[in-house]
């Protein structure tokens, strides 16, 4: 076990849209710094709630969730979140230097235009996602797996401690994915990553923790993960194969 | 070159010149903020609601003897209350709120027109408020023109940021602890009061397609809000001064004219490739 503070904390959590059927029940489990969790589960089972709660945009019925030891809406500006791409507007007259720089709003912030510090953060953020260079180009001249990039280099230019991505492989064709894995694996260097994911596929050698949900809520360490848990979730609908992965 | 003359002769083309030009600023930058939110529907049922304003105030000049029931102010309360609902309305749920706004733009609609049946001499105001009267346009409706533009560039160059943030990512703008409910209502009243400054130069029935045509436009080819906004500013002032130009020529109703106007510069903007 690791002794490292907890990042997430979920006690006793209970969630329901319409007061009479729980999306999710009883949901308990903590997360530790440094951790990469996968949040994995059939559609409607509640995976996207438990994120929401986690971020503090749904309030639980009964139970608490604490992040870095606070109620989710106060350490805000330590979370960096990623949504579904579907969200936005592809079309938007904007740069990537514009949208990454979202990233750097806060409450409170000078109004007017972005810091020098702000900007370079944005740059840096590019960097990192193998984007610079881009800056300038129009958000919607991008591929889907450059603009994948681009909200994931906007989830980090504030340098999060804690990474909350929800369905960041959607739409991508599989060596983009891999590729687009292989950045968080090394942002997970020192960042905290959890992730909701529909594709039990890549559920692959750099996530430790695999959170599962189907109203209630298991987590397990990958390496325990096995064909029984997955047909209990999933409702034995899944074939269950074995993979050598080799890097 | 008759119609230059005449602007040199005619202090009341002065004024609607001057009312384009002023008005179509405020179009181009709200209308942007209105076109890349998509609620233009939401301008639309404003830009209806405020029929019941004017309606109601009219009402009580002419019956009641309200002196200062001015149409103005009806105009304006109309189109915020219709802002205050619609902005309450998205933030409890966002599922019924095409509803709502329908509900704003045919009541708002319906209580004007039953004020102005009310009202004695009531068919020439209801055409001048369905289609605009730019010849009408007063000195004190200028001054309040520009007092709108300068609110609004304060908000959008101050704002900037916060703004495009709610635009693009309403989500992501509320999870970096950004006040997404008052920026949205800042918008929603920004578009309130252009709506009811647009009503004397195209009318209530063609608003909403100088709030949104330019904008539209714009967007095809600027890769930035900024630019958008700035292209939107210099396509509406175009299509007001145009519109008076040609509906003056050809002695067509000017709102008409300039709304057409918008209209095949969008179709045409939308053949030509985009390019951004």
């Amino acid at each position: 076990m690791t002794h490292a503070a907890p990042v997430i904390e979920v006690e006793e959590l209970s969630f329901s849209y319409d007061g009479h059927h729980p999306t999710l029940e009883n949901v308990n489990f903590t997360l530790a710094a440094g951790d990469f969790a996968s949040i994995i589960g059939p559609n409607g089972g509640g995976k996207t709630t438990l994120l929401k709660l986690i971020l503090g945009m749904l309030k639980p019925r009964s139970g608490r969730v604490r992040v870095f030891g606070e109620s989710p809406d106060r350490v805000l500006s330590r979370i960096g979140t990623m949504p579904q791409h579907t969200v936005i507007d592809s079309q938007f007259p904007i740069r990537v230097i514009d949208v990454v720089l979202m990233g750097c709003l806060r409450p409170g912030r000078k109004l007017g235009a972005f810091s020098r510090a702000d900007r370079q953060a944005a740059r840096d953020a590019l960097e990192r996602v193998g984007l610079l260079g881009l800056e300038h180009r129009a958000y919607s001249a991008l591929s889907g797996g450059q603009r994948q990039r681009v909200l994931l280099a906007r989830a980090i230019a504030p340098n999060p401690d804690l990474l909350m991505l929800d369905e960041p492989e959607a739409g991508l064709d599989r060596k983009i994915e891999q590729d687009f894995f292989d950045l968080l694996e090394e942002l997970n260097r020192d960042t905290t990553v959890v992730l909701v994911s529909h594709d039990l596929g890549f559920v692959a050698s750099f996530v430790r923790t695999v959170i599962c949900v189907h109203t209630t809520v298991d987590v397990h360490p990958t390496s325990h993960l096995d064909g029984t848990m997955i047909q209990d979730l999933y409702g034995g609908e899944v074939q269950v194969v074995h993979h050598d992965r080799h890097l | 070159m008759e119609f230059l003359n005449a602007v040199l002769r005619f202090d009341f083309l002065q004024n609607a010149l001057l009312a384009g030009v002023l008005g179509g600023l405020a179009a181009g930058l709200v209308g942007t903020w209105v076109v890349v939110r998509r609620t233009s529907s939401v301008a639309g049922a404003m830009a209806h609601c405020v029929l019941a304003g004017l309606g109601a105030a009219r009402w009580l000049q002419e019956v009641h003897g309200v002196s200062w029931a001015d149409p103005m102010l009806g105009a304006t309360a109309a189109a915020l209350i219709a802002a205050a609902l619609i902005a309450t309305s998205t933030r409890q749920s966002s599922e019924r709120e095409d509803t709502l706004i329908a509900a704003i733009w045919a009541v708002g609609m319906a209580i004007g027109l039953l004020f102005i049946a009310g009202t004695p001499g009531y068919t020439e105001d209801l055409m001048s408020y369905l289609f605009g009267n730019i010849l009408l346009v007063r000195g004190g409706e200028l001054w309040l023109m520009a007092l709108l533009d300068l609110v609004v560039i304060g908000v959008a160059v101050g704002w900037y940021a916060e703004l495009q943030g709610i635009c693009f990512d309403e989500e992501f703008a509320r999870l970096r602890g950004l006040p997404v409910n008052r920026l949205a209502l800042l918008l929603h009243t920004l578009t309130a009061l252009t709506v009811v400054l647009l009503v004397s130069v195209v009318g209530i029935v063609l608003v909403i397609a100088l709030l949104t045509l330019p904008a539209a436009v714009a967007g095809r080819f600027t890769r930035t809000l900024s630019g958008t906004m700035i292209l939107a500013v210099v396509l509406s002032m175009i299509f007001t001064t145009s519109g008076l130009w040609v509906s003056f020529s050809f002695d067509l109703p000017a709102g008409a004219t300039t709304i057409v106007l918008a209209g095949v510069a969008y179709l045409a903007a939308r053949i030509i490739p985009r390019r951004a």
